[in-house]
C-alpha cells in the first residue's frame, strides 16, 4: 500500500530542497536555427538576428545577448533598429509589426515586446494593399514609413503605431509629376526600397520594383526627382554625402545616379554588370562605401553568371583592382557593413563585413590586406559537421586549460587579429565560477573543444582523428586554391560543411581525463583512440591492435560496414591531442560505451557484441568478453538490418528528422526550392496523419526476454576500486551493463607502478548480475562507506577530492531504463529500489551524479542523481535512498534528438540540442547559474541633444 | 485426456496386462509411461507391479483414478503421501466446504504442474463496471499476447458527458496469456496498470508501464462487454449463456493471497552468478513488503505446464455404475462460478 500514500512531508527537507534545486533554461549556445532576418544598430553596436520560428536574438560584445520570442512563432522577415534608440521593429511574415525595447530592470537590461500592430487598409481593399514590403524608421524616431505591395506608403507614429493617414504617400501622388510616356499605373507596383537622404531628413528615396525611383520631399509632400530605371529594381543605397545613390537590379547590374538640384530627371552616371556579359543573377543588395584614398568599396550580394555560378551564395567586394567574391557554403540571408557612424566623419571607411548565412555567421575584416575572416566569439556553428555526441568536463585545471588554448591558437593563425567589431553593451555577469569544457564529437571524425564556462560558447581547439586512417578523400584536393586569372574570383569562406567524407569516421564516445590530459575517443566503425596532450608537433607511428569481440563464436556474418583502413608508417600530428594507440573492434560495429582510467592506464570499450579492456601502458589487450546472445542475429548482421525491428513511431520520427535535415541542407536553389520542400514536408505530415487515422497505432505488450535483439549491446562501462570479492580487500574492478539487463563485474589486477611494465594486467570475472526485468542498464556507480560516489581517477591524487571511505561497506547502484537499484557489496543483496517506469511510465535516458550546493550556506552540498527521462522530464533523485526530490519538464517528448543529445555536468547544469546548431543550457542548481546579464546604455550623443534628453526621460520614468 | 473403462474387480489380472491395456486404450503402444493412482487418503501412489496393482484395484471405492505420465516427463517426487491432501487443503481454503461435498474427488495432476495464470482481484473495492485482472507471466513461455491502442471513451463529468482519450485493448494474440484467461477482451478500456491510473498518460507510457510490470501485471479494465460483470452481494450474476448462481463469499480466505505474494516477491529477485558459479537469486538486504493490494480473490485459475494432453493423461477407472467426472475443473470444483463465464477455463 505504501506507494499509494503521499510521501511524508518533512518541512526541513522541503526547505532544503528549495535551497538546492531550481530549474532554469539560462542561455542558448550556438547558431540560431533557420535564421531569416538580420539587423544592425551602429548606434548601439548591436546585431539582431530573427529566425523562422519567431525568435529574435540580439548580440553585442561577448556576453551581451538578449533573446525574445514572438508569440505567433512566425518567420521574422525584417528587423530595423530605430535610429539612436534602444528600440527595434520587426516585421513578421503575417504582416505584423512588433516594437521591442531594451529596458533596464533590476540592474540589467531586458528585451521586451512593447507593441504590436497590423496595418489595415480601407474596408474591401485587397490584402496586398497593406502587405508591407519595405520599412523605413525615420531618423526623427517619431515615424515609420511602410512601403506596401500596392505601391502606397503608409506612415505610422512611434511607439503607438497610430496610422497618420494625412501623411501617406500614395502612388497617385507620386505619378502626378512623372512624365506620361515613361510611366503607367503599373510602374508603381510594390515598393522595393525606402531610403532616407543621409543629410536631409526631409527627403526619402522610393524605389518601385518596376524600376522607377523617385525622391520625395516630406515637407512639400511631392516628388522632387525622377530616376527612370529600365530594369527591375532590387535595392537602393545612398552614398555618404547624398550626392549620388546606387540601385541594383534583377539582371545582375547596378546603376549610379546623380542627385542635384539642376536636373529633376537625371540620366544614370554608369550602369555596370560586374559578372557580365552573359546573363547574371540578381544583385539583391549593394553598399557603396567611400574611403579616404578615394577608391570606394563596392560590396554587393549575388550577381553571379547565371549558367555556371548561379548556384553560388556569394558576396563580392570590389575595391579598386582588388575584387573577391566570397563564396558561402549556405544561402546568404543578409549582410551589413560596419563603417564609421560618426556623422561628422567625411568618409565611410568600412572596417568589417558581417554576413549572416543560413548556417553560420561570417565576419570579414576589410581593413587588413587579404580580407581575412574574423573569428566570432559567439554564434559558433556547432553543426559545421553534424554533432554525434558530447561530453562535458567541469572544473578544468588551469594548466590543461592553457595547453588546450595554446594548441588551439596554433590552429587559428589564418584568422584576423581585429577585435570583435560588434561590441555594444556591457557584460555585467560575474566571472564564471570555474573553467568548463564541452567536447562535441562530429560526423566527420573531429572533436571540438568549447569553452563552456560562461555565456559565450567559444571554440578553443579542434581535433581531427582522420589523419590516423586512410580515407577516400585526398587531403590535397583543395577546392579553395584557385589561380590568379580565375573569374569570378571566388573565395570559399566559412566552416559549415555538412558533407562527411566517410560516415565511419564519426565520433560516438569521448572521455577526457582532466588531470592527466589523456583523451579517449571512439567511433562508428569500432575504432578506439587513446591520445595524449603534447605541446609540440610530432611524427610517430600509432600502435594498432585489434579486439575480436566475437571470440570463438562461429558462423556469424557481419553485414555492416568494413573497418577503417589505417595509415602505415609514421603520421605527422600537430600540437594538441595526439593519438598513440588505436584499438579496432571486430566486427567494426559502432562503439556504444567507453571508459578510461588514467591512473591504471586502462581503456574499456563496448559495442553491440561485447566489451574489451586494453592496457595502453603496455599496449596489450587484457581481455574481451562477448555479450551476444546466440540467437541475436540482428546484432550480428550489422546496422543495415536493424530497421526492421524499430517501432513504427520511431521510424516515422527518424524519417521526419532526416527529411528536415535534407530540407535544410539541400536548399541551395533559392527560395522557390525551399517552398517546394516545405510543401512536400507539409504534405508528408498530412499523409502520415491520415495513415494514422486509418490504422490506429497499436503497441504490443510483451515481457522482455533473453532472446530479444540487442540484449548484448554494452550500454555502460565503469571502473571502480571497491570490494568485489570480500569485505577486507578492495581491488580495481571493471563493470559493464548491457541492454538485456546484465551487469558483469571483473576484478582487475593492476601491477604497482614500479612493476607496471613488467607484469601483465589480469582480469577475472567475479560477478554477473541478471536484472529480472531485463531493461537496459543505463549507468553503474559504486558508493563508498559514506554513500558518496567514488571519485574520478586521479582526483584524490590531485587533492581535489576526499579519499573514498574504504571502512564502511560499499554499495552498488545500477540504473536501468526502468528501475534504480542499490545492492550491497561484496555480497550482492538488494537493498533499495525505485521502480520508475512501473510508477510513471517513463524510462531513464540519462542518469548522472551531480553535486548540489545550497544557495544559503556555503558548507552544505549533497550528491544526487540527475535523471533525464524519455518524456523529456528531468528528475532529481536522492542518493543513496533513491527518493524523488523534484521534477521539471525540460524537453518536449517528441524531440527525440534533443533528449538523446542531453549531457549533465557535475554541478547540476546541462546542455541539449534544440536544433542541429544550438545547445540550450539549463541549470538545476540554485548555486551554479550561467546566464547572460548585461547592460545596454544609451551612448552619449553629443551632436543630438534630443536623443540624450529622451534617454534621460526614459530612465526617469523607470525609476 | 480422459479415458474411462471398466475392470473386473475380482479378476484384476497381471500388471503387465493392465499396462498393455492402458497403452491400448490410449493408443500409445510405444510410449513408456508411469502409472499411479490415488488411494482412499488421497495419496498418489505408483502402480508398477502386480502387488500394488492388486492393492489399487481392491481399494477402489468405487472409482479408481489412475494417472499416466510419460516417463520422460514424469515427476517422481510427486508420488508419496499427502500430495493430494496438500492440494486439497489449498483448494478447500479457496472454496466453500459445502461445494466439496457435492462432488466426489476430482482428478487433478501434480500440484507442481499448476500455477496461477490469472485472477480477478479486488472485487470488493472496485465499482461493478470495472474488473481488475492479474496476469502471472513468470515461469511460462507463453507471451502476454495483447496489444493496446489509443481511443476515446465517454465519461460523466460535472459538465455532462465528455469524450476523453483512453487506452484500449486492441488485439489478443491467439494462444497468449491474455487471451487464454478469458478475462480480457478487445476494446476493453484500460483504466489502471498495477494501481496507477493511466488517464493522462500516452500510449507509449502505458506500454512502458505494462512492460515494466510484465512479470506481475495487474490491469484494471472497463470491459467492453458489461454483461459478464461480477455482481456483488447478490446471488445472481448477469452472465452469458447459462446464467447461474454465483454466491461469492464475502470473506475470502487470505491464504491464497499470502501464497501469491510470496511468489511475487521471490520472483522479483535478480540473479547473481559469483565467480562463474551457479546462478542464485539475490537476497533482500532489508525485506520490504511492497504488496499492492489486498488481494481478495474470487477466482484462481490454474494451468498445467504441460499443455499437451499426451504426456499426462488421466484415467478414470470406474465400475459400470460409477459417475464420470468430465472436466479438468478440479482446480475449482465450484463449477457454478466457473460457468459464470464460459471462457474462463482454457488450456
Amino acid at each position: 500500500m505504501r506507494r499509494f500514500l503521499r510521501p511524508g512531508h518533512d518541512p526541513v527537507r522541503e526547505r532544503l530542497k528549495r535551497d538546492l534545486f531550481q530549474f532554469n533554461k539560462t542561455v542558448e549556445h550556438g547558431f540560431p536555427h533557420q535564421p531569416s532576418a538580420l539587423g544592425y544598430s551602429p548606434f548601439l553596436r548591436l546585431m539582431a538576428i530573427g529566425t523562422r520560428s519567431g525568435a529574435i536574438k540580439l548580440y553585442g560584445a561577448p556576453g551581451v545577448e538578449f533573446m525574445g520570442l514572438h508569440e505567433e512563432n512566425n518567420t521574422v522577415v525584417q528587423i530595423h533598429f530605430i535610429p539612436d534608440q534602444c528600440q527595434l521593429v520587426t516585421l513578421l511574415d503575417d504582416n505584423s509589426l512588433h516594437l521591442w525595447s531594451l529596458k533596464q530592470h533590476s540592474g540589467a537590461s531586458e528585451l521586451r515586446e512593447e507593441h504590436r500592430f497590423t496595418l489595415k487598409g480601407p474596408p474591401g481593399s485587397p490584402p496586398s494593399a497593406t502587405q508591407i514590403t519595405a520599412v523605413l524608421p525615420h531618423s526623427s524616431r517619431e515615424v515609420l514609413y511602410l512601403g506596401t505591395e500596392s505601391g502606397n506608403i503608409f506612415v505610422v507614429e512611434l511607439p503607438s503605431f497610430r496610422v497618420l493617414e494625412d501623411r501617406s504617400i500614395t502612388s497617385e501622388a507620386v505619378l502626378q509629376r512623372v512624365p506620361e510616356d515613361s510611366c503607367n499605373r503599373r510602374s508603381c507596383e510594390l515598393v522595393e526600397a525606402l531610403r532616407e537622404h543621409p543629410k536631409n531628413p526631409d527627403q526619402i528615396l522610393i524605389g518601385y520594383s518596376r524600376g522607377l525611383i523617385v525622391l520625395w520631399d516630406l515637407q512639400s509632400n511631392k516628388v522632387t526627382h525622377h530616376f527612370l530605371g529600365s530594369q527591375q529594381l532590387e535595392n537602393l543605397y545612398w552614398q555618404r554625402d547624398g550626392s549620388k545613390f546606387v540601385s541594383c537590379h534583377y539582371d545582375g547590374s547596378y546603376t549610379q545616379w546623380p542627385v542635384s538640384s539642376d536636373n529633376r530627371q537625371p540620366e544614370p552616371l554608369e550602369n555596370i554588370v560586374p559578372y557580365g556579359p552573359f546573363p547574371c543573377k540578381a544583385i539583391s543588395k549593394i553598399y557603396w562605401q567611400t574611403t579616404k584614398n578615394g577608391l570606394p568599396y563596392i560590396i554587393f550580394q549575388g550577381g553571379m553568371p547565371r549558367a555556371s555560378y548561379g548556384d553560388r551564395h556569394s558576396i563580392s567586394v570590389v575595391h579598386g583592382s582588388q575584387q573577391t567574391a566570397f563564396d558561402f557554403t549556405s544561402r546568404v540571408i543578409d549582410f551589413f557593413i560596419i563603417f564609421s557612424s560618426e556623422p561628422a566623419a567625411e568618409f565611410d571607411d568600412p572596417s568589417a563585413m558581417v554576413v549572416l548565412a543560413e548556417e553560420e555567421l561570417v565576419v570579414i575584416d576589410l581593413k587588413t590586406a587579404g580580407w581575412p575572416v574574423v573569428h566570432p566569439p559567439y554564434l559558433a556553428s556547432l553543426h559545421c559537421s553534424a554533432i554525434t555526441c558530447s561530453h562535458h568536463v567541469s572544473n578544468i585545471p588551469l594548466k590543461l586549460w592553457e595547453r588546450i588554448i595554446s594548441a588551439g591558437s596554433k590552429q587559428n593563425v589564418h584568422y584576423s587579429n581585429m577585435p570583435w567589431p560588434i561590441d555594444g553593451g556591457t557584460n555585467i555577469a560575474p566571472d564564471p565560477p570555474q573553467r568548463d569544457l564541452l567536447l562535441t564529437g562530429h560526423e566527420d571524425g573531429t572533436v571540438r573543444f568549447w569553452d563552456a564556462s560562461g555565456v559565450c560558447l567559444r571554440l578553443l581547439y579542434k581535433l581531427s582523428t582522420v589523419r590516423v586512417f586512410l580515407t577516400d578523400a585526398d587531403p590535397n584536393d583543395n577546392m579553395n586554391t584557385l589561380g590568379e586569372d580565375e573569374w569570378p574570383p571566388l573565395r570559399k569562406v566559412g566552416t559549415f560543411d555538412p558533407y562527411s567524407d566517410d560516415p565511419r569516421l564519426g565520433i560516438q564516445k569521448i572521455y577526457l581525463c582532466k588531470y592527466s590530459g589523456y583523451l579517449a575517443v571512439a567511433g562508428t566503425a569500432g575504432q578506439v583512440l587513446v591520445m595524449e596532450l603534447n605541446d609540440e608537433d610530432v611524427e610517430h607511428v600509432v600502435d594498432h591492435a585489434e579486439a575480436d569481440l566475437l571470440q570463438d563464436q562461429e558462423g556469424y556474418r557481419w553485414k555492416g560496414h568494413e573497418k577503417l583502413k589505417t595509415r602505415d608508417g609514421p603520421v605527422r600530428f600537430e600540437a594538441g591531442f595526439q593519438p598513440f594507440v588505436l584499438v579496432q573492434c571486430q566486427p567494426p560495429a559502432v562503439v556504444t560505451s567507453l571508459a578510461l582510467h588514467s591512473e591504471w592506464k586502462l581503456v574499456a570499450f563496448g559495442t553491440s557484441h561485447g566489451f574489451g579492456l586494453f592496457d595502453h601502458q603496455q599496449k596489450r589487450l587484457v581481455f574481451v568478453k562477448c555479450t551476444l546472445h546466440p540467437s541475436d542475429q540482428l546484432a550480428l548482421e550489422g546496422p543495415l538490418s536493424r530497421v526492421k525491428s524499430l517501432k513504427k513511431s520511431l521510424r516515422q520520427s527518424f524519417r521526419r528528422i532526416r527529411r528536415s535535415r535534407v530540407s535544410s541542407r539541400k536548399r541551395r536553389g533559392g527560395v522557390g526550392n525551399a517552398t517546394e520542400v516545405r510543401e512536400a514536408n507539409a504534405k508528408f505530415d498530412q499523409d502520415t496523419l491520415q495513415e494514422m487515422e486509418l490504422a490506429p497505432v497499436q503497441r504490443k505488450i510483451e515481457a522482455r526476454s533473453a532472446e530479444d535483439s540487442f540484449t548484448g549491446f554494452v550500454r555502460t562501462l565503469y571502473f571502480a576500486d571497491t570490494f568485489l570479492r570480500d569485505s577486507s580487500r578492495h581491488c580495481p574492478s571493471l563493470w559493464a551493463g548491457t541492454n538485456g539487463g546484465t551487469v558483469y563485474a571483473f576484478s582487475l589486477h593492476v601491477p604497482p607502478a614500479e612493476r607496471r611494465m613488467d607484469e601483465p594486467v589480469r582480469a577475472d570475472q567475479a560477478k554477473e548480475i541478471q536484472l529480472m526485468h531485463r531493461a537496459p542498464v543505463v549507468s553503474i556507480l559504486v558508493l563508498d562507506g559514506r554513500s558518496t560516489p567514488l571519485p574520478e581517477p586521479l582526483e584524490v591524487a590531485h587533492d581535489l577530492s576526499k579519499s573514498p571511505d574504504m571502512q564502511g561497506s560499499h554499495q552498488l547502484l545500477v540504473v536501468s531504463e526502468e528501475q534504480f537499484k542499490v545492492f550491497t557489496l561484496p555480497k550482492v543483496s538488494s537493498k533499495m529500489k525505485l521502480k520508475l517506469t512501473a510508477l510513471e511510465g517513463c524510462r531513464v535516458r540519462k542518469a548522472t551524479v551531480a553535486n548540489f550546493g545550497s544557495c544559503k550556506t556555503d558548507d552544505y552540498s549533497e550528491n544526487d542523481l540527475a535523471v533525464l527521462t524519455n518524456l523529456g522530464d528531468i528528475q532529481i533523485i536522492s542518493l543513496p535512498f533513491l527518493k524523488l526530490q523534484t521534477r521539471y519538464p525540460c524537453i518536449r517528448k517528441e524531440d527525440v534528438s534533443g533528449i538523446a543529445s542531453c549531457v549533465f555536468t557535475k554541478y547540476g547544469q546541462g546542455f541539449y540540442l534544440i536544433s542541429p546548431s544550438e545547445f540550450e543550457r539549463f541549470s538545476l542548481s540554485t548555486k551554479w547559474l550561467v546566464e547572460p546579464r548585461c547592460i545596454v546604455d544609451m551612448p552619449e550623443v553629443t551632436s543630438n541633444n534630443h536623443v540624450h534628453k529622451s534617454g534621460m526621460e526614459n530612465a526617469a520614468r523607470k525609476s | 485426456e480422459f479415458r474411462r473403462f471398466s475392470l473386473e474387480r475380482s479378476k484384476p489380472g497381471k500388471f503387465e496386462d493392465f499396462y498393455g491395456l492402458l497403452q491400448h486404450v490410449h493408443k500409445i503402444p510405444n510410449v513408456d509411461v508411469l502409472v499411479g493412482y490415488t488411494d482412499i487418503h488421497g495419496d498418489l501412489l505408483p502402480i508398477n507391479n502386480d502387488d500394488n496393482y492388486h492393492k489399487a484395484v481392491s481399494t477402489a471405492n468405487p472409482l479408481l483414478r489412475i494417472f499416466i505420465q510419460r516417463k520422460e516427463d514424469a515427476d517422481y517426487s510427486a508420488f508419496g503421501t499427502d500430495t493430494m491432501t496438500r492440494k486439497k487443503n489449498v483448494l478447500s481454503n479457496v472454496l466453500r466446504p459445502d461445494n466439496h461435498k457435492k462432488k466426489p474427488h476430482i482428478v487433478i495432476s501434480m500440484p507442481q504442474d499448476f500455477r496461477p495464470v490469472s485472477s480477478i482481484i479486488d472485487v470488493d473495492i472496485l465499482p461493478e463496471t470495472h474488473r481488475r485482472v492479474r496476469l502471472y507471466k513468470y515461469g511460462t513461455d507463453k507471451p502476454l499476447g495483447f496489444y493496446i491502442r489509443d481511443g476515446s471513451s465517454v465519461r460523466v463529468t460535472p459538465h455532462g458527458l465528455e469524450k476523453v482519450p483512453g487506452i484500449f485493448i486492441s488485439r489478443l494474440v491467439p494462444g497468449g496469456l491474455a487471451q487464454s484467461t478469458g478475462l480480457l477482451a478487445v476494446n476493453d478500456e484500460v483504466l489502471e496498470v498495477n494501481g496507477i491510473e493511466v488517464s493522462g498518460k500516452s500510449l507509449d507510457q502505458v506500454t512502458d508501464m505494462m512492460i515494466a510490470n510484465s512479470r506481475n501485471l495487474i490491469i484494471t479494465v472497463r470491459p467492453a462487454n458489461q454483461r459478464n460483470n461480477v455482481v456483488r452481494n447478490s446471488r445472481t450474476s448477469g452472465s452469458s449463456g447459462q446464467s447461474t448462481e454465483s454466491s461469492l463469499p464475502s470473506s475470502t480466505p487470505n491464504i491464497v493471497t499470502n501464497f501469491m505474494q510470496g511468489e511475487e516477491e521471490s520472483d522479483e529477485e535478480d540473479i547473481i552468478i559469483e565467480d562463474s558459479g551457479e546462478p542464485q537469486q539475490i537476497p533482500k538486504a532489508t525485506p520490504t513488503s511492497e504488496s499492492l493490494e489486498s488481494l481478495t480473490q474470487i477466482e484462481l485459475l490454474h494451468e498445467p505446464t504441460q499443455n499437451g494432453f499426451l504426456p499426462s493423461s488421466d484415467v478414470n477407472l470406474t465400475h459400470p455404475a460409477g459417475s464420470i467426472s468430465m472436466e479438468y475443473e478440479v482446480q475449482d470444483p465450484d463449477h457454478k462460478s466457473l460457468e459464470e463465464d464460459g471462457t474462463v477455463i482454457t488450456l
